[in-house]
C-alpha cells in the first residue's frame, strides 16, 4: 500500500486519507503500544541507539574538556565572539518549533492530520531546545554561575538587567521548553494509562500505572482535560512564535549591520517552522518505514508538511530578498559593505551554498510527482538542515567578522571541538528519540482512537 | 458497572441514565465523546477561570518584578532614560504570563480531576483495562438515591449493555 504510495504520484491531495481504512480502537492500540510493550527491541533500534551513543560521548568529552580549559578551544574570538555556539543554539531552538506548532496551532486550526505526527513533534521539540539550551550555557564559560541571569536576591546585591535580550532570552526559552513539556506530559497521560492496562510484566506496569496517575477515562475527567487541551494551545501558540522572535532581538536589537533589521523577527519565526518542519520529516520518513507506521503517518502527512516547507521557504525567501534589498536603499556604506560582503567576501560560497539549500532545491516541491515520492522530499528536508544551519552561520559570523572599522576585522574557523559539541549535540538528540520511541507511545493513541470513531461517523 | 461497545450507545445509555433518575454516575470511555460529560449532568468546569487566574497573576507578578528589580533594588541609570523603562519590561511579562498560566492549566486540571490517585475502585473489575482500549463503561454507585441492585441491573439490561459487574470496594 505505501510502496505503491511511493511510485505513484496522487490523484487529488485531499483524497488521501490521513488514516488508512480498517483500523478499529483496539487495532490501534495494539499496533501503537505493541511497539513499546514488546519484549524485543529491533536490530535497527541497537544500531541507531549504539551510533547516537558513541556521539554522545564525544560530546561529555568535549564539554568536559571546556569546562576543565576553558571557551579558547572553541574558535571564537574578537570580532567573533559568537561563533558555533549561537548558531547552533538558534539552528536547535528553530528546530524546536515545529512541535509545537503542529500541537498547538493545527490544532487550533482544526487540522486532523497533525495527530500522528504531533507526539514525536512534541518529543522532538523538548529535546531539540534541551540541546540548544546547552549551547549558551557552555558559551558562558562558566557554566555553573549561569545562574546569575535569575533575578534572586544575592548577597552580591546585583540584578539581571532586564532591558537586555540576552536575559529576555533566559525567560523566552526556559517558558519554551517548560510548556512544552506540559502539553507533551498532559497529552500522554491517557495514553500511559493504556500502557499501564496492557503491559503484562510488573515493573512496566507499577512505572507506566505512577505515571499515568489513575488515569480512568471519567467523562468528567475528559471534558476538563480537553478544555485545558485547548488552552494549553491557545497559550503555547503565541508562545511559539514569541520564542523566535525573541532569539531574533538578540540580533536585532544590536547595532552590528546585518543585525540591526526589522524584519528579524518575523523571518526568524518562518525560518524557525521551516527548519522544524524539515527536521519532522527527516524523522517520520525513516521512521515509518522501520516500524511499518505506514497506515497512520500517511503520504497526506508528508505531503502537507512538504506544502509547509513549501509556504515557509517562500518566506524565508523574502527575507533575504528584503535584506538584499534593504542594504541597498538604506544607502548605508556599512549596510552595503556587508551585503557585498556577504555574497562577495571570503564567506561568498556559504551565502551561495545558502541559497541553493535553502532557497532552490526546495522549489522541487511545487511538482506533484515530487513532493509526493518520500525519497525525494526526505532528501529535501535534509537540504533545508543545512541550508538553515548555513543561514544561521553566515547571519552571525559573517556579519561579525567585518564590522565598522576595518582594522578590527578577523577570519573564524570552527575547531576540532567546535565541531565535537555540534555534532555532539546531534547524537544526544538521536538517541533521546530512539529511547523515547522504545517506552513511550510515539504516536497519540487516544487522538487516534477519536481520528478512527470521526472517519466511521462520517462514513455512515 | 455496564460495558458497551460502542461510544454512541454509551452516550444513549447515560442519558437514559440520567432520565431514569440516576445522579451518582461515572462514565467511562478510551477517547473524549462529545457530549458524554453533560449527559451525566456535569455542565461546567472551572478550568478556564483557573488559567485566566493563573495567567492575570504571571502577568502582574512578571511585570513588578521586572519593576523592583530595575526600579526599587538594584537602579541603574542609563543615559537619564526613564528606570521603569516599561517597553522593555513586555517580553518578559508576556513569557511569564504564558508559563504560570499553562502551570495552572495542568495542575488545575489535575487538581480538579483527584489525580494522582494510586487507588480506585473501578480497577478492581477485571474488564475495566479495556476502557483504556476500545470499551466503554457506565458506572452507577450504590451511594445513588435510586440506585438498587436489581433495579439497576435491569435498567443496565434494557439499554442494551454487553456486560454487567458489580464493584467491589
Amino acid at each position: 500500500m505505501a510502496a505503491n504510495q511511493q511510485n505513484q504520484p496522487a490523484e487529488a491531495g485531499d483524497s488521501l486519507p490521513v488514516i488508512e481504512p480498517g483500523h478499529t480502537f483496539g487495532s490501534i492500540t495494539d499496533k501503537i503500544s505493541s511497539i513499546v510493550l514488546t519484549g524485543r527491541t529491533p536490530w535497527f533500534w541497537y544500531v541507531g541507539f549504539g551510533l547516537s551513543f558513541i556521539l554522545v560521548l564525544v560530546l561529555f568529552f568535549c564539554i568536559a574538556a571546556v569546562i576543565t580549559i576553558g571557551v579558547g578551544l572553541f574558535g571564537i574570538m574578537i570580532p567573533v565572539a559568537w561563533g558555533f555556539d549561537i548558531v547552533n543554539f538558534v539552528w536547535w531552538i528553530g528546530i524546536g518549533h515545529a512541535g509545537t506548532l503542529i500541537s498547538a496551532i493545527l490544532l487550533l486550526l482544526r487540522q486532523k492530520w497533525r495527530q500522528s505526527i504531533n507526539r514525536f513533534a512534541e518529543a522532538m521539540t523538548l529535546f531539540a531546545v534541551a540541546c540548544a539550551g546547552l549551547f549558551p550555557l557552555i558559551h558562558l564559560g562558566r557554566p555553573w554561575y549561569f545562574y546569575w541571569l535569575l533575578p534572586y536576591p544575592s548577597t552580591m546585591g546585583i540584578q539581571p538587567q532586564f532591558r537586555s535580550p540576552l536575559v529576555w532570552d533566559v525567560f523566552a526559552v526556559s517558558t519554551y521548553f517548560t510548556v512544552s513539556l506540559l502539553f507533551w506530559f498532559l497529552g500522554l497521560i491517557p495514553d500511559l494509562a493504556t500502557l499501564r492496562d496492557r503491559a503484562r510484566g510488573r515493573i512496566p506496569r507499577f512505572i507506566y500505572g505512577m505515571l499515568a496517575m489513575g488515569w480512568r477515562g471519567s467523562a468528567i475527567h475528559w471534558h476538563r482535560y480537553e478544555i485545558a487541551y485547548l488552552l494549553l494551545a491557545g497559550l503555547a501558540t503565541p508562545l511559539v512564535v514569541s520564542v523566535h522572535t525573541v532569539v531574533s532581538f538578540d540580533f536585532a536589537v544590536g547595532l552590528v549591520p546585518g543585525w540591526h533589521s526589522t524584519i528579524f523577527p518575523p523571518y526568524f519565526v518562518a525560518g524557525a517552522i521551516y527548519s522544524g518542519f524539515a527536521m519532522v520529516l527527516t524523522i517520520a520518513i525513516p521512521l515509518r518505514k522501520l516500524y511499518g507506521l505506514e497506515d497512520f503517518i500517511t503520504m497526506r502527512h508528508l505531503k502537507n508538511m512538504g506544502m509547509v516547507l513549501l509556504v515557509t521557504g517562500m518566506i524565508v525567501a523574502y527575507g533575504y530578498l528584503i535584506e538584499t534589498f534593504m542594504a541597498w536603499y538604506s544607502g548605508d556604506i556599512f549596510e552595503k559593505y556587508m551585503m557585498m560582503n556577504r555574497m562577495f567576501g571570503p564567506y561568498g560560497w556559504m551565502y551561495w551554498l545558502l541559497i541553493l539549500f535553502n532557497i532552490l532545491i526546495p522549489q522541487a516541491l511545487w511538482f506533484r510527482s515530487l513532493h509526493t515520492n518520500v525519497i525525494v522530499l526526505f532528501l529535501i528536508a535534509i537540504s533545508v538542515n543545512i541550508g538553515m544551519w548555513l543561514e544561521r552561520y553566515v547571519i552571525i559570523v559573517v556579519s561579525l567578522h567585518r564590522d565598522f572599522m576595518p582594522s578590527a576585522w578577523g577570519m573564524y574557523s570552527g575547531t576540532v571541538f567546535d565541531y565535537g559539541v555540534f555534532a555532539g549535540t546531534i547524537g544526544l538528540f538521536v538517541a533521546l528519540l530512539f529511547l523515547f520511541i522504545r517506552v513511550l507511545p510515539m504516536i497519540s493513541i487516544f487522538e487516534m482512537r477519536e481520528l478512527v470513531h470521526e472517519e466511521e461517523a462520517k462514513n455512515d | 458497572m455496564a460495558e458497551f461497545a460502542s461510544p454512541e450507545e454509551l452516550l444513549e445509555a447515560a442519558r437514559r441514565a440520567f432520565a431514569a433518575g440516576f445522579r451518582k454516575m461515572d462514565a467511562y470511555s478510551p477517547f473524549p465523546v462529545d457530549g458524554l460529560a453533560e449527559a451525566i449532568g456535569f455542565h461546567r468546569s472551572r478550568v478556564p477561570l483557573i488559567v485566566l487566574i493563573g495567567g492575570i497573576l504571571g502577568c502582574l507578578g512578571g511585570f513588578f518584578l521586572q519593576y523592583w528589580v530595575s526600579v526599587i533594588d538594584y537602579p541603574i541609570n542609563v543615559a537619564g532614560r526613564p528606570l521603569n523603562s516599561w517597553p522593555s519590561f513586555i517580553p518578559v511579562t508576556f513569557e511569564l504570563t504564558i508559563l504560570v498560566a499553562a502551570l495552572s492549566a495542568v495542575f488545575g486540571v489535575l487538581a480538579l480531576n483527584g489525580l494522582p490517585m494510586p487507588y480506585h475502585p473501578v480497577f478492581n473489575v477485571e474488564r475495566f483495562e479495556l476502557a483504556s482500549r476500545n470499551r466503554f463503561f457506565l458506572c452507577i454507585e450504590a451511594t445513588d438515591a435510586t440506585f438498587d441492585l436489581d433495579g439497576t441491573r435491569k435498567f443496565f439490561k434494557e439499554v442494551g449493555s454487553q456486560g454487567i459487574y458489580e464493584v467491589d470496594f
